[in-house]
């Protein structure tokens, strides 16, 4: 990893959002029969995961 | 033993930092001394402690962790360690680590800064490591789970209903914060109110325009941010729109109370996203100026190593140094709100075992650097204006010479006019019985952004960025950790009436939401009354239930390491298990039952319930009507002491019955998701 898109990643996963290109890997090794969601709705879907779920606490 | 020279080198280095910081009396020492000291101490720390504990646990590399084994691209993702420590560290540091320390320096810089080190070292990050640890083994199940798996489901309800109680306190002091701080500013009003439609602005550039161009947007609300800071001084001297943002604490308080159940009924990605966005940077970004304009400007400390007040006799917060320092600074220290922080998301990212250290016990490491800087920020004002602005207005009044004359009493001479130049410098009205701490480290992140940037002149805009930064993630907290609230809540109903639970009801989710605001609201708005500012009735609550969960997260470390047959190692957990239990079950026990009104809520509630019935109002009471109110809320708050002593006694119980039964068995009998298992799909 570039230290760019390091530092990119470190942005993304302090708000909890993980790599498009990981999951779509992912999906490709595992599940090349299903059809991946594209990268708005894997972005609103994330979003709401992680806001709209248990996971909302945030520390002191 | 050559791979330990360097480390022989450090740790000599450190402990000549902390001979100073110990025998230098009399004389201001510089803020590097603790920096160095506390890096020294952290960077030991992790390379033995941290390191020995992963040897005794059984860190296994080869062992798949559930990112691996559950792997699905979404929460299951095996993450660089870097990138997840930067995950784990945003979630775990907020407002706490901040706070905490301000409050604290009343007793003098020397013995914060020795707590929040031997704290994080023994406690804090030790809880930290082993509860993700723990979930990470459990296929990244949550602290409640946990608790159930291990000690059973009695233990496990009991621990949930504690974690609500403590969410309700903390979204309490949280906001009390923020009402403290916006309290009659105009200028910090706006800004903070400017970034509700900032949000929205951004939340729909992340909908529609842009999806998920998370810097992007960012960079944009930073910009309209400034903006918000620039223009809030001419809100401020506007003679037509300063009445506009001018609200007295009450009326904040219910402003807030609204705000927070709109917003966390909100869609995500409407507000709640994108402020977190906001708030996640802002926070992070001013963490990091923070740490490199101590040391480029290396300040002297001013407050004494000690000051007289740690006989209990202090106006911050009342109470004796043991054990109330150490429920005062929590978070930096050791924070239990992180054993749920710890078995939430991270442990379904860690790529491997060997990661763990670095993340749990390494990002604990770095929220007690944060709290060191805090410390250290309150440590370089002047004491007198530290405790014009901490102490309280019935102790102070509201004028600067009144504020003056009784800080110079306290021991801490300052004029009058210097106050009233403080407020002018920071662009304020007064500044005077600001507690909660924020606005006091805004005004020495003031000092210290101005130091390198922008000068005399800046002060004011720094001032009112710090409080931003601060009112931003706490508003953030408040509208997340409601949602949170409002799902614990409907599990514990739906323990009772089945039907209530399940995230999409409408109605069930409503009902909680609004169970859960009121709850907070009530605290909040019974700290905003108080004429002893709030923050002396509900940090201690916070730091007491902060500090049994990390008890109880302790404890149930402690169940493990029985049931995995380490009883040899048990004290890794024991001993700060102990002294958890010591400082909290004994400060919960003054808070209710002390004879000193100042620390004992019923005692508290006596003096005002005897007045009464002899028909006198005391000060700060005006009317009879607000005489039962205290008196009533003292009770509250006794009741609630109690419960929290309930809960951690209960859990003890459990602990210990659950250790003996592990010690009968010869073999171990964790309930760790096997090696061997592999994901069903």
């Amino acid at each position: 990893m570039s230290w760019l898109a390091r530092l990119r990643a470190i942005g993304n996963a302090m708000v909890g959002m993980p790599s498009y290109d990981a999951y779509r890997a992912h999906m490709a090794a595992t599940h090349p029969d299903r059809e991946p969601m594209d990268e708005v709705t894997f972005f609103r879907e994330r979003q709401q995961a992680r806001y709209g779920g248990k996971n909302g606490g945030r520390c002191c | 033993m050559t791979k330990h020279l360097p480390w022989i080198a450090l740790a000599i280095m450190g402990a000549g930092a902390l001979g100073v910081i110990a025998t230098v009396r009399g004389e201001p020492i510089n803020a590097l001394w603790i920096v160095a000291a506390a890096v020294s101490v952290y960077l030991i720390a992790y390379r033995y402690y941290a390191l020995f504990i992963a040897r005794v646990i059984g860190i296994d590399p080869a062992r798949p962790t559930p990112a691996i084994r559950r792997a699905d691209g979404l929460d299951y993702v095996a993450t660089d360690r870097t990138v997840l420590f930067g995950h784990h560290f945003a979630a775990i540091a907020g407002a706490g680590p901040l706070v905490g320390p301000v409050l604290a320096a009343q007793m003098g810089y020397l013995p914060g800064t020795l707590w929040i080190l031997a704290g994080v070292v023994l406690a804090g990050a030790v809880q930290d490591f082993l509860v993700l640890f723990l979930s990470m083994r459990r296929d990244g199940r949550s602290l409640g789970e946990l608790i159930r798996m291990e000690m059973g489901p009695v233990a496990g309800t009991i621990a949930l209903f504690g974690a609500f109680m403590i969410m309700v306190i903390i979204l309490a002091v949280l906001a009390l914060i923020v009402v403290r701080a916006l309290a009659e500013s105009p200028w910090g009003l706006f800004t903070v109110a400017a970034t509700v439609p900032l949000a929205m602005l951004m939340g729909g550039y992340t909908r529609w325009v842009r999806p998920g161009k998370i810097g992007e947007v960012s960079i944009i609300g930073f910009i309209g941010l400034i903006l918000a800071i620039v223009y809030g001084q001419s809100v401020a001297q506007s003679a037509v729109f300063a009445p506009l943002f001018t609200f007295t604490p009450v009326q904040l308080c219910f402003l807030l109370i609204g705000y927070g159940a709109v917003a966390s009924v909100l869609p995500v990605w409407l507000l709640l996203a994108p402020r977190d966005y906001l708030s996640t940077f802002l926070k992070i970004g001013a963490i990091v100026a923070l740490a490199i304009g101590i040391v480029i400007m290396a300040p002297p400390l001013k407050m004494p190593a000690l000051t007289k007040f740690i006989d209990g006799s202090g106006p911050v917060w009342a109470g004796p140094l043991f054990p109330f320092l150490f429920i005062t600074i929590a978070c930096g220290a050791v924070s239990g709100f992180h054993a749920l922080i710890a078995s939430g998301t991270t442990p379904k990212l860690i790529a491997s075992e060997k990661d763990a250290p670095f993340i749990g016990y390494g990002a604990m490491l770095m929220e007690s650097a944060v709290a060191i800087m805090a410390l250290v920020a309150a440590s370089i004002l002047d004491p007198g204006v530290y405790f014009a602005m901490n102490a309280p207005a019935a102790v102070l009044g509201t004028d600067p010479a009144s504020a003056a004359a009784a800080v110079t009493a306290m021991g801490f001479p300052i004029s009058a006019d210097t106050l009233a130049q403080v407020a002018r410098d920071v662009g304020e009205h007064t500044i005077i019985s600001r507690a909660g701490g924020a606005p006091t480290l805004a005004v020495a992140m003031a000092e210290i952004f101005s130091h390198l940037f922008g000068g005399q002149a800046m002060k004011a805009f720094w001032y009112h960025f710090a409080i931003l930064f601060e009112a931003l993630f706490i508003l953030t907290a408040v509208d997340a950790g409601t949602r949170a609230g409002r799902f614990m809540l409907q599990d514990l109903i739906g323990l009772v009436v089945p039907g209530f639970r399940g995230s999409s009801k409408v109605a069930p989710g409503l009902i909680a939401t609004g169970l859960c605001v009121a709850a907070w609201g009530f605290f909040l708005y019974q700290g905003v009354t108080d004429p002893l500012g709030g923050v002396n009735t509900l940090w201690p609550l916070f730091g007491i239930s902060n500090q049994m969960l990390a008890a109880v997260a302790l404890m149930l470390s402690t169940v493990v390491l029985f049931r995995m047959k380490k009883d040899r190692f048990a004290w890794i957990t024991v001993v700060p298990t102990i002294w958890l239990l010591a400082c909290t079950l004994t400060a919960g026990w003054l808070k209710i039952f002390s004879s000193d009104p100042r620390v004992g809520f019923l005692a508290h509630a006596d003096r005002f319930a005897t007045a009464a019935a002899d028909g006198k109002i005391l000060a700060p009471a005006k009317t009879m009507a607000e005489m039962g109110r205290i008196v009533f809320n003292d009770r509250i708050d006794a009741g609630l002491s109690a419960i929290f002593l309930g809960v951690v006694v209960a859990i003890l119980v459990y602990a210990v019955r659950t250790c003996l039964i592990a010690r009968r068995i010869d073999r171990p009998s964790v309930t760790e998701v096997p090696p061997e298992m592999v994901a069903a799909e």
